[in-house]
């Protein structure tokens, strides 16, 4: 069986202009989002993290059209998303809904919470009765914990919690096969992250739904994931089932990133190690050449500047040259 | 003596709501040298406790109760006393640099101010200090970099302009509020590094505010717990989370995903924290707790339990550790 995404070579350019520049001035290229590739099962979680600016949000709003991409991103081994025209593609947007980081921001301040849950089906599913598309609200609001008397209620009268469960609910009132969240806790309290994280887990295994779940908390993806994905500047640098990445990374960012994780434990984080990255993340106008990350890489050599490393197939992926445990000598 | 006392502080906010109490009868100190956390999540008056003790309350705010520094009462003192004590001896930086850094200032001028305002160097001493600072929070060629504006800096970068420009007057007290939320993981492993050995060369007292848990693990001695306005519980670091006390501290914990544990967990608090505009009366913890009873209608007070222990909570310690 085919996989239900199977992306390829994903690229995001975006063409910048500077004030000042004249028309006939060739814009810079940024590339967000530079030659990712990945698989998706159904039912499968993936979980994207990095850094701010690493590109994953770019690399989901890609897959979707939401900013222009290319490459290949074939939907159950029968279309390629990237290839078919834009009423086409409508078919498919009921099929791969999306919940946002902010969740007050990303519902429509003028409309009820009864108005926002319907609107994706009035969108999707025309066919349906005004009585049916109401029963249907209903379900999704009593599924998602929110009670019926609310459905009146505008979303300034919801607490950020409440927020993003209206967004889940307005995602999922569809039946899609793929929900991706872009940092759907990130903005919530940490009591209340557990139960929107709750939430969503028990929404995917009922309904069999395939999720992309991005997020900068690294715990968080290790409590929801099946599979994670790490990126930098645009790039992917590992790809692995979760018990691995974050039992035996490979790759030396991998590795960084989570040393830095402080551990809400004093006796654990005051002695603990970590490998520290010096200077910044390197403007991705200008990304250094060969590896990305060779330039506060503890392990790179002469040949990081010269090529590309490639993650390679399989299920555990590296983009490394010199990939392999933690070195004691990294660790400070 | 401590250096900080901050005795039954309540800061009320005068809204079209009517009054929303944002910090309720809170006491504390702080000790010379000390590294005290402040915990709490969004609307349970930690960022507003150090607004108070600044003075930097928006209009609408007003305070009753004391706060002395170095036996001085501060609470309400006139802006002229305040704005000596805020350079010189207490400093505090913000969540945000860029929103706290003039963006039409070179470095070099904004942090020169400081030095020639309050210590009455030259200009030139002035920049030359403050050279001598950024090389302190380690900011790479600091020489030709006291030159660039805030924009020219990355977050990071900021966040340490911001820490060596507070850290100018070698002041006694600093006052952090969520310093690293906006950062990447990265470069919060590095900024706390960075503070944690400056507090130890300059050995000022230190408030941290933030809302991670793991953040304060690393970096105080002492841990304040607020909830609603409330101080919920507070004590020494390593017992406090060992053996939280406090239903909702022990809550917090498990609600914590932990990325050290090989399943992790993340066990959710029922309910969602109180709106400050119609607090629950008595206990603001009581909707969500699991341990809740009549009694909780009535704040209890907090009490020591343990040596440098105190809660605030009707049940007997032994039954929420159970």
């Amino acid at each position: 069986m085919s996989p239900l995404l199977s992306v390829r070579d994903l690229h995001v350019t975006f063409g910048i202009t500077r004030a000042g520049d004249m028309p006939w001035t060739k814009p810079r290229l940024l590339h967000a989002v530079n030659g990712v590739s990945f698989d998706l099962e159904p039912g499968e979680t993936l979980g994207i993290v990095g850094e701010s600016g690493c590109g994953k949000s770019t690399l989901a709003r890609g897959l979707i059209r939401m900013v222009p991409a290319t490459g290949q991103v074939m939907w159950r081994g029968e279309k390629d998303l990237l290839a078919i025209s834009a009423a086409e593609m409508k078919r498919y947007r009921s099929e791969i809904q999306m919940v946002f980081q902010d969740p007050l921001a990303s519902l429509n301040p003028r409309m009820t919470l009864g108005q926002i849950i319907a609107e994706p089906l009035k969108t999707h599913r025309p066919d349906l009765s005004a009585k049916d598309r109401a029963a249907r609200v209903a379900a999704m609001m009593e599924r998602v914990g929110l009670l019926p008397q609310m459905i009146n209620r505008y979303p300034h009268e919801f607490s950020g919690g409440q927020c993003q469960r209206i967004g889940i609910a307005r995602a999922l009132v569809v039946e899609p096969k793929l929900l991706i969240c872009d940092e759907p806790v990130s903005a919530l309290d940490v009591s209340i992250q557990a139960q929107v994280v709750d939430l969503l887990m028990e929404l995917q295994s009922e309904m069999g739904l395939a999720m992309i779940f991005i997020a900068h908390d690294l715990s968080v993806v290790k409590h929801i994931s099946d599979n994670v994905m790490v990126l930098y500047l645009g790039r992917m640098m590992e790809r692995a089932p979760k018990r691995e990445l974050y039992a035996a990374p490979q790759h030396p960012y991998t590795q960084a990133l989570l040393s830095a994780v402080p551990i809400a434990d004093p006796e654990v984080e005051r002695t603990k190690k970590i490998i520290p990255l010096t200077g910044d993340l390197p403007s991705p106008m200008a990304p250094p050449s060969g590896c990305v990350f060779r330039t506060r890489c503890p392990r790179a050599q002469a040949q990081c500047g010269q090529t590309v490393p490639e993650a390679g197939y399989g299920d555990h992926r590296t983009a490394c040259l010199y990939p392999g445990a933690i070195r004691a000598e990294e660790l400070a | 003596m401590a250096l900080l006392d901050i005795n039954n502080l309540s800061v009320t906010f005068d809204t079209d709501d009517g009054p929303v109490h944002a910090v309720s009868g809170l006491s504390l100190s702080v000790k010379r040298g000390e590294t005290l956390g402040i915990v709490g999540e969004s609307g349970s008056g930690k960022s507003q406790t150090a607004f108070a003790i600044l003075g930097l309350l928006a209009r609408n705010g007003r305070t009753s109760g004391s706060v002395t520094f170095d036996g001085q009462e501060i609470l309400g003192a006139p802006t002229d006393a305040l704005n000596r004590l805020r350079a010189e001896k207490i400093a505090m930086i913000f969540q945000d640099p860029m929103t706290s850094l003039n963006p039409y200032m070179r470095i070099s001028d904004q942090m020169a101010e400081v030095l020639t305002l309050h210590k009455g160097l030259s200009k030139r001493e002035a920049v030359a200090e403050s050279v001598r600072m950024l090389d302190a929070v380690r900011i790479p060629s600091a020489k030709e970099r006291v030159r660039l504006y805030p924009h020219e800096f990355s977050g990071g970068m900021r966040q340490r302009v911001m820490i060596a420009m507070s850290l100018l007057c070698q002041p006694d007290l600093l006052i952090a509020d969520e310093p690293t939320t906006a950062l990447d993981v990265t470069v919060q492993a590095q900024i706390m590094d960075l503070l944690r050995d400056l507090q130890q060369e300059f050995g000022m007292a230190t408030i941290l505010i933030t809302h991670d848990l793991g953040v304060v693990a690393g970096f105080c001695e002492r841990v304040l717990v607020m909830y609603g306005g409330q101080v919920m519980e507070e004590g020494p670091t390593v017992p406090l989370f060992a053996e939280p006390a406090h239903p909702y501290t022990r809550g917090l914990l498990a609600a914590v995903p932990r990325l050290d544990e090989e399943e992790v967990t993340m066990k959710a608090i029922p309910g969602a924290p109180p709106n400050m505009a119609n607090p629950p009366k008595g206990c603001p913890f009581r909707p969500r707790c699991a341990y809740a009873s009549e009694a909780c209608a009535t704040m209890p007070p907090l009490e020591p339990f343990a040596p440098g222990r105190a809660r605030a909570c009707h049940v007997e310690p032994g039954r929420v550790a159970a």
